[in-house]
């Protein structure tokens, strides 16, 4: 059997982020920490129709700043999207796939939706004007690989590239097949996601799915544990993370470590196809799994970044989780959401979390959850209400996605004197 | 070290909706593909594909199951329920060996589900009438169904069959196009190496014979043309091919740490001894006539399970029935396998069952497990006209009696995956 280093623990060392609240890390981290409400009317198209108006957009977003031509026209904003977080991503890793071997890097991305605008114009042509208008291009640029494979062969990576779904849980699962990746022996490999539903067709799907916001008041959107929350908003982005095998991250001089994958788990409710169970006993499974995978216990983690479902049903849930799992370390542990700021980016929403969690551990400050004005006092839980700053050693990322999948990673800062390859 | 064996089958194919009666078409040499039936293709270049004739209710769905799924998870839940039984576990709400007595150190039961293409069909339909026919760009949300999110993002398979089977432990799609069957086996089998699960419900389908599909390889004229003599189209490997034909369908694999099936007397079917991938990073769609990167997920695969290329008895190839794919393939079994290559019988199975897209992968899988069982190799149909640059052994039309003890099977899909996997029956240690 192949030699799988069954203890090592990737690092990170490269992040990207486009998201509504900014194109490019820096200006997403500084508008999330000055708490920026991101959340507006939808603005790409007439929405006044449906029950869902607002919406995160990323605005300003042009692809001919990250992507040649040519691959424009081949492919959705989800994967323009997702490629500008890959080109921030490498160059804040200062890693160029293209100067090293091509099997010594993947790509493994979660994915939500594919290309919905893509996808829905060339429905469109099909059916109103017939076959022959369908572009050449519809084949490789709706379908859920199209940006896994585009960024391969933009970044000439050859090593064993994936594609994982598991709606909101997405982001973390890309970061968990990374880990198996790196354990088998490629050094480097680009994870994360991105979404991008903001078309008609694709609004329409999202609203059968219960779970959105009907509020036409941006503040009134999406509002995480507060005790007026009423689903929440969706939005586009993504990010992308750089996880690489310490050995090669000390042997190329990577600029930064920012933090290992020390942890991880995913459950799945198995109760229904859309509701979570109500007993939350298999989201704080995951949470209690992905510690004890981590060798931590409740009183190590610094600081939670919940998934934040922005119900009152879901929320309650996902304290109840917590309490589960951490016992009495509940009421103490900081928990965050800030994607209360943006909507939610399904399994890019996931990877965008864990980005967060990687930049709390670099400035030592954790974000405020996002659009909370009045927190359920019954959750028992503190709910980080203004950017608190704090060292940040250990940060567990939650994430859930719809139909009951749970997964919880465990990222935690590496301090240089005792770096000793990873494996401990 | 944690084996993965293969302790469960099911298969929905066309041709054959139950594991016997596919590969009783596979082993006959008959061929599955036809006519398109569920639309009229006329105004389409491509008018031919592999169809299953799938009667959920029978196959044991429920009417609710029905209503809320597209086709490609109710292939999915019947392959799976087959499966789940032909191993013998008791997965389910009331199971004796459901995850819900996890909590009591029972095994780790996960989902490792591919599919290409999702719920395709279904979005298409919807999207018909929400949008009149292509009228509005706007479209209606008063037309649209009830469970079209269950439709927006493919993860709701992974969560149908966890449910069905109540399986608590990680659960995920994999969606890497025509590689997402393999790739979700693979993974599978990942989870079991890695101790992160005992008993993987992993396979892949899709059912993707709608409009939009046909439409999306016409334009790229990548789909055989060969409408007048539908049975024959699907020619893999012969000199005469002109496209692939496509097909629906799924299968499902129970995987299940070694030593968890020994402990209770399962039949183990065969095991997985390695996965590998690559990508070309060189097109979405062309490969380069050298085969070298799948050459390289080959080598890798066996190289995993310390298998020496001379002990590859059988190898079920993509055989897609495209000219570059065909070639492409060839120079990737010579480079990896050696002179071995032109020894080991090499057949496409989409031959007679067309090409399911991300289904298919798990199918082949299941081919290659029956034929290590039954010591049977299934056929290439239609062959008939030797490519000069396609010589080594394709098994052509008539299925070969053969002891096969490891079985390669590959692929090869848009975005530039290559994905191998290796199956052995085992080294007299069972």
């Amino acid at each position: 059997m192949s030699a799988t280093r069954a203890g090592l623990r990737p690092v990170i060392t490269g992040i990207g982020a486009v998201t509504p609240s900014g194109i490019g890390t820096e200006e997403h981290w500084r508008s999330t920490l000055r708490g920026e409400l991101r959340v507006g009317p939808i603005a790409s198209f007439d929405a006044s129709r449906y029950a869902t108006t607002l919406a995160g957009e990323v605005t300003g977003f042009d692809p001919a700043d990250h992507i040649g031509g040519r691959i424009i026209l081949q492919t959705d904003r989800w994967t323009w999207l997702g490629m500008a977080a890959t080109g921030f991503a490498l160059t804040d890793a200062a890693y160029d796939p293209a100067a090293h071997d091509p099997y010594a890097t993947s790509v493994v991305f979660g994915a939500g939706s594919g290309g919905n605008d893509f996808g829905q114009r060339e429905l469109q042509r099909l059916w109103s004007r017939g076959r022959q208008a369908v572009s050449v291009y519809q084949s490789i640029a709706w379908f859920y690989a199209a940006t896994t494979g585009q960024t391969s062969i933009q970044h000439g990576v050859k090593g064993p590239s994936g594609v994982v779904v598991s709606d909101g849980a997405g982001g973390l699962d890309s970061l968990a097949q990374a880990r198996r990746t790196i354990r088998r022996g490629t050094p480097v490999v680009l994870a994360g996601g991105a979404e991008a539903g903001l078309t008609p067709y694709a609004l329409t799907c999202q609203i059968t799915g219960g779970r959105l916001s009907t509020s036409r008041e941006p503040h009134g959107g999406y509002k995480p544990f507060d005790r007026e929350a009423g689903g929440h908003v969706p939005a586009e982005g993504g990010a992308t993370l750089v996880v690489e095998d310490p050995a090669s991250a000390a042997a190329r001089g990577a600029p930064r470590v920012y933090a290992e994958i020390a942890g991880y788990a995913a459950t799945h409710d198995a109760h229904h196809h859309r509701d979570p169970s109500p007993d939350p006993r298999w989201y704080a499974e995951a949470m209690r799994r992905a510690l004890a995978d981590a060798r931590l216990t409740p009183a190590d983690v610094d600081v939670i970044f919940a998934d934040g479902a922005g119900s009152r049903d879901l929320d309650e849930l996902e304290a109840r989780a917590i309490h589960t799992a951490f016992g009495a370390h509940a009421e103490r542990v900081p928990v965050t959401a800030p994607q209360g700021l943006t909507g939610r980016m399904c399994a890019g929403g996931s990877a965008l979390a864990a980005v967060n969690a990687v930049l709390s551990i670099r400035d030592g400050v954790i974000p405020a959850v996002g659009n909370l004005d009045d927190p359920a006092p019954e959750y028992r839980l503190d709910l980080v209400r203004v950017p608190r700053e704090t060292p940040v050693r250990v940060a567990m990322v939650n994430a859930r996605g719809y139909g009951g999948f749970n997964s919880s990673l465990i990222l935690r800062a590496v301090d240089p004197a005792t770096t000793d390859g990873g494996t401990r | 070290m944690r084996r993965t064996a293969i302790t469960g089958i099911g298969v929905v194919a066309p041709g054959g909706t139950v594991r016997k009666e596919f590969w009783d078409l596979l082993t006959e040499g008959r061929t599955a593909t036809r006519r398109l039936s569920f639309f009229d293709p006329t105004q389409f270049r491509s008018q031919i594909a592999a169809e299953c004739d799938f009667d959920p209710a029978a196959a044991g769905l429920t009417p609710q199951e029905i209503a809320r799924n597209d086709r490609f998870v109710q292939f999915a839940l019947a392959a799976a329920t087959e499966a789940v039984a032909d191993s013998g576990l008791e997965l389910g709400r009331d199971g004796a060996d459901s995850a819900d007595a996890a909590d009591a150190g029972g095994p780790v039961v996960a989902v490792s589900m591919g599919s290409a293409v999702g719920a395709t069909t279904r979005l298409e339909d919807e999207y018909v009438v929400a949008s009149d026919s292509g009228r509005d760009w706007l479209v209606d949300p008063v037309y649209a169904s009830s469970f079209l999110y269950h439709a927006l993002v493919p993860s709701c398979l992974a969560t149908e069959v966890a449910c069905r089977f109540s399986a608590h432990g990680p659960a995920h799609v994999v969606s890497t196009g025509c590689t997402s069957g393999i790739d979700a086996v693979g993974y599978g089998h990942q989870l079991i190496a890695d101790g992160e699960a005992d008993i993987v419900i992993a396979g892949a389908t899709d059912a993707p014979l709608s409009p939009i599909s046909i439409a999306c390889f016409d334009a790229i004229r990548a789909t055989s043309a060969r409408n007048d003599d539908p049975e024959h189209a699907s020619r893999p490997f012969d000199a005469s091919r002109d496209g692939f034909v496509m097909g629906e369908g799924s299968a499902v694999l129970i995987l299940e740490e070694l030593e968890h099936a020994r402990a209770r007397g399962a039949h183990v079917y065969c095991e997985i001894t390695g996965y590998a991938a690559r990508s070309n990073a060189f097109h979405m769609t062309g490969l380069k006539a050298d085969g070298l990167d799948m050459a390289e997920a080959i080598s890798d695969a066996l190289r995993q399970g310390r298998t020496d290329p001379t002990r590859v008895g059988y190898v079920n190839a993509h055989g897609s029935g495209t000219k570059q794919n065909d070639r492409h393939e060839t120079a990737a079994f010579k480079k990896s396998l050696g002179p071995h290559a032109y020894d080991v019988p090499v057949s496409s199975i989409k031959s007679m069952v067309g090409h399911s897209l991300g289904a298919i992968g798990a199918i082949e899988i299941a081919a290659c497990a029956l034929a290590i069982e039954n010591r049977v190799v299934p056929p290439t149909a239609n062959w008939s006209s030797r490519d000069p640059e396609c010589d080594l052994d394709y098994v052509p039309n008539i299925a070969r009696e053969y002891d096969v003890d490891v079985a390669l099977s590959v692929g090869s899909g848009f975005g530039g995956f290559q994905s191998a996997i290796v199956l052995d029956r085992g080294r007299g240690d069972r």
